[in-house]
């Protein structure tokens, strides 16, 4: 039997690569993956809350389905507002999208 | 060490390996496919928690689709990109937050006592979880499938070129 405690520690660990990526890249895209390594990641931790803590109850599957199909949306309208972005300024540099900073 | 030990740990090493390589990657093309690669990984993951449907899933809509869209976006936006810096000013600041938040993180998880059930998973799971999704769940289900329907149509909103007036 594999110990609770791994699967917390490689999605804490992929959390933080996400957030790291989040934070540092310039590419809007990259962002973007920085984020879905986040949702994935917090997902590992439902998941595994489910299968170690109550496996009796749905609870942690049915969270895990609806935070995948959240990131789906989420994925779909960012990539739309990258690309509208892209076609108007010519650019996915998020310091370089700053039209809106007084 | 048993076989299931071994298999999670060469999943592991792969699943925080690809994430390493997304995002430390400079080209963003080749981050897009170490994603997938990673996401894989955490499919391989719920197969060893017994999360089949959830596998599935995970391929399907993580694989299938977000990161297909990924590559799509890269590579209608890629115009020299390459060439410019691949992280912002405050990369170092970035590194410090995220290496702090895995210390305070990989401290609880290896100190905390968890309360581990010894019960099995149900031997059909993926029948209980269609009953709950269409009893105990139903609203937030169609909640859910409300606000796709929303994405979908202002993905397609925002992305559309504009046409001018009389053409």
């Amino acid at each position: 039997m594999i110990p609770l405690s791994w699967y917390l520690a490689v999605a804490a660990i992929i959390f933080c690569l996400g957030l790291y990526g989040a934070l540092a890249r310039r590419n809007a895209i990259g962002v973007l993956m920085g984020i879905e390594l986040m949702l994935n990641a917090v997902n590992i931790n439902l998941v595994a809350f489910w299968r170690y803590v109550t496996p009796e109850l749905l609870t942690g599957q049915v969270f895990a389905i609806f935070v995948i199909t959240v990131a789906a949306a989420e994925a779909a309208i960012g990539l739309a507002l990258i690309i509208s972005i892209f076609r108007n300024r010519q650019t996915v540099i998020v310091e370089e999208v700053d039209m809106m900073k007084w | 060490m048993t076989l299931e030990q071994i298999v999670f740990l060469v999943l592991a090493v792969a699943a925080v390996g690809t994430a390493v390589g997304v995002v430390t990657n400079r080209n963003i093309l080749y981050s897009a496919f170490l994603l997938i690669g990673c996401l894989f990984m955490i499919a391989g993951f719920y197969v060893l928690l017994e999360a089949p449907f959830l596998a599935a899933v995970q391929v399907l809509i993580y694989v299938g689709a977000i990161a297909v869209l990924i590559i799509f976006a890269v590579m209608l936006t890629e115009n020299l990109m390459q060439r410019k810096r691949a992280w912002n000013e405050q990369w170092w600041v970035a590194i410090l937050v995220a290496v702090a938040l895995a210390a305070v993180l990989l401290y609880v998880v290896v100190t905390a006592q968890w309360q581990v059930s010894q019960l099995e998973t149900p031997s059909d799971v993926i029948t209980a979880l269609g009953q709950a999704l269409m009893s105990t769940y139903i609203l937030p289900f169609e909640v859910a499938s409300v606000l796709l329907l929303m994405a979908l149509i202002g993905a397609i909103v925002v992305a559309r070129e504009e046409k001018e007036e009389g053409k």
